[in-house]
């Protein structure tokens, strides 16, 4: 009996809340003769869905046109507000002097919802993200301090990464200090910089970084690719990673867990490197050269097939650029968390980890606590030890 | 340190040296966005 009564309940809840939409759909419209009504306008400011075909598909019909000598003939049948329409809605046949696709979309309204996610989502996470982690890293350094080598150094080294591969892994670390630097710079230029120091200061610094990130780009993509040829090898997952995953690296428990040239988390820092950096380089070029190369409706097609999802297949091209722009913010942000905290393990918080990228000779103790197998693999070798400080 | 120097240096001159080599073959935003009809210079 209750069931029933709430059912009923039920049903005429959802009777008056259909009712305003039917209204809105079919009576309302007919209202206003096929035009905009109070619902659109108000589901609109409320940031709603709202089916557009109404005014979309009013573009006027050339059948209809009045004779030439006719009053308005000269339209064609097409009113002033129905080419309007035409533009609004990219259906009308624009003809430009300008190159390209982009030039004959004269109104693009995406343009809004680019805007307002870079100004909020992105800026948000690149905000709260940066300066989550580096607050996390500070405490960690506090309450956990440096990661010294147990025993104290040994006195003797043992060469860890080679000249050219130093120099792989500086390019790719500089040319990425310099772009996260400027592309923050561009990111926070409205909401930051012009605040504190105007707008001729925003401007220089603007053009500066966009010279500077548009350049050294080249270098970061070069760099990702000798990366990943010298290292790929060493960096293939195995069960080691998981047993180093499970004692958190050596951080939870007593003792350094075993490991080869790259250890668990280094690996994951490698494959993150190259799978983020090879998205973010994609981005990067459909950015470097705006509308040539589109490739998010063709991903999300292949999505579409995969997923069933129901991605936008067709975009403007417009609307490509701004995708690329926020995948490639979105991309670059989550890589500086991550590289932040493969700074500060690489520096601060670890003694003796910076050697192996400085001069590349390690402590012979330290390699032996972090990479065990490494080192036996390389005694077996005869590789050289020397003694501290000797660098012939 | 002298090797990570080095990547800075080369870094810095490959920088420029792609700003040099785009320019001259037509990839600056202004030739790439204007019909021919438009003058540059």
């Amino acid at each position: 009996m209750n069931l029933q009564v709430v059912g009923a309940c039920l049903i005429a809840l959802l009777t008056f809340a259909v009712t305003p939409a039917y209204s809105q759909d079919e009576g309302q419209r007919a209202s206003t003769g096929g035009a905009q009504t109070l619902e659109d306008i108000l589901a609109r400011q409320k940031g709603l869905k709202v089916d557009e075909s109404f005014r979309r598909d009013n573009l006027g019909n050339p059948e209809n046109a009045q004779p030439i000598s006719g009053n308005l003939g000269s339209l064609g049948g097409v009113s002033n507000s129905d080419i309007y329409r035409g533009i609004r809605y990219s259906e009308t046949d624009v003809k430009v002097s300008n190159n390209g696709p982009a030039a004959e979309i004269l109104v693009q309204d995406g343009g809004m919802e680019w805007l307002l996610t870079r100004q909020g989502g992105i800026q948000a996470y690149a905000g709260y993200g940066i300066g989550g982690i580096i607050l996390a890293l500070v405490i960690f350094y506090f309450a956990r301090g440096r990661m010294t080598i147990d025993g104290g150094p040994s006195g003797q080294t043992i060469e860890r990464f080679k000249a050219f591969e130093r120099f792989g892994h500086w390019c790719l670390a500089g040319s990425f200090i310099m772009l996260a630097c400027t592309g923050l710079l561009l990111l926070f230029g409205r909401s930051v910089i012009i605040p504190i120091f105007g707008h001729e200061a925003n401007s220089a610094i603007a053009t500066f970084s966009i010279w500077v990130h548009n350049n050294i780009a080249w270098v970061f993509m070069a760099a990702l690719v000798a990366i990943f040829v010298m290292w790929v090898a060493h960096n293939i997952p195995n069960k080691l990673d998981l047993e180093w995953f499970a004692k958190g690296g050596g951080i939870v428990g007593h003792g350094h867990p075993s490991a080869k040239k790259f250890n668990g988390g280094q690996k994951l820092i490698f494959w993150m490197t190259i799978v983020l950096g090879a998205s973010v380089s994609m981005s990067g070029l459909s950015l470097l050269f705006p509308f040539e190369l589109p490739m998010f409706a063709k991903t999300f097609g292949i999505i579409n097939s995969m997923t069933g999802m129901g991605l936008p297949t067709e975009l403007l091209p417009h609307e490509e650029m701004q995708l690329a722009h926020l995948w490639h913010a979105i991309v670059a942000i989550t890589m500086i968390i991550a590289i932040i905290a493969h700074i500060y393990i690489g520096s601060v918080g670890m003694e003796g980890a910076f050697d192996a990228m400085g001069n590349g000779q390690v402590d012979l103790e330290w390699a032996r606590q972090h990479h065990d197998l490494w080192v036996e693999e390389e005694e077996a070798k005869g590789a050289p030890i020397r003694q501290a400080g000797d660098l012939r | 340190m002298k090797t990570m120097f080095a990547a800075f240096a080369f870094t810095i001159a490959v920088s420029f040296g792609a700003y040099f080599v785009l320019s001259e073959m037509g990839f600056s935003s202004a030739e790439v966005q204007s019909a021919p009809s438009v003058r540059l210079d």
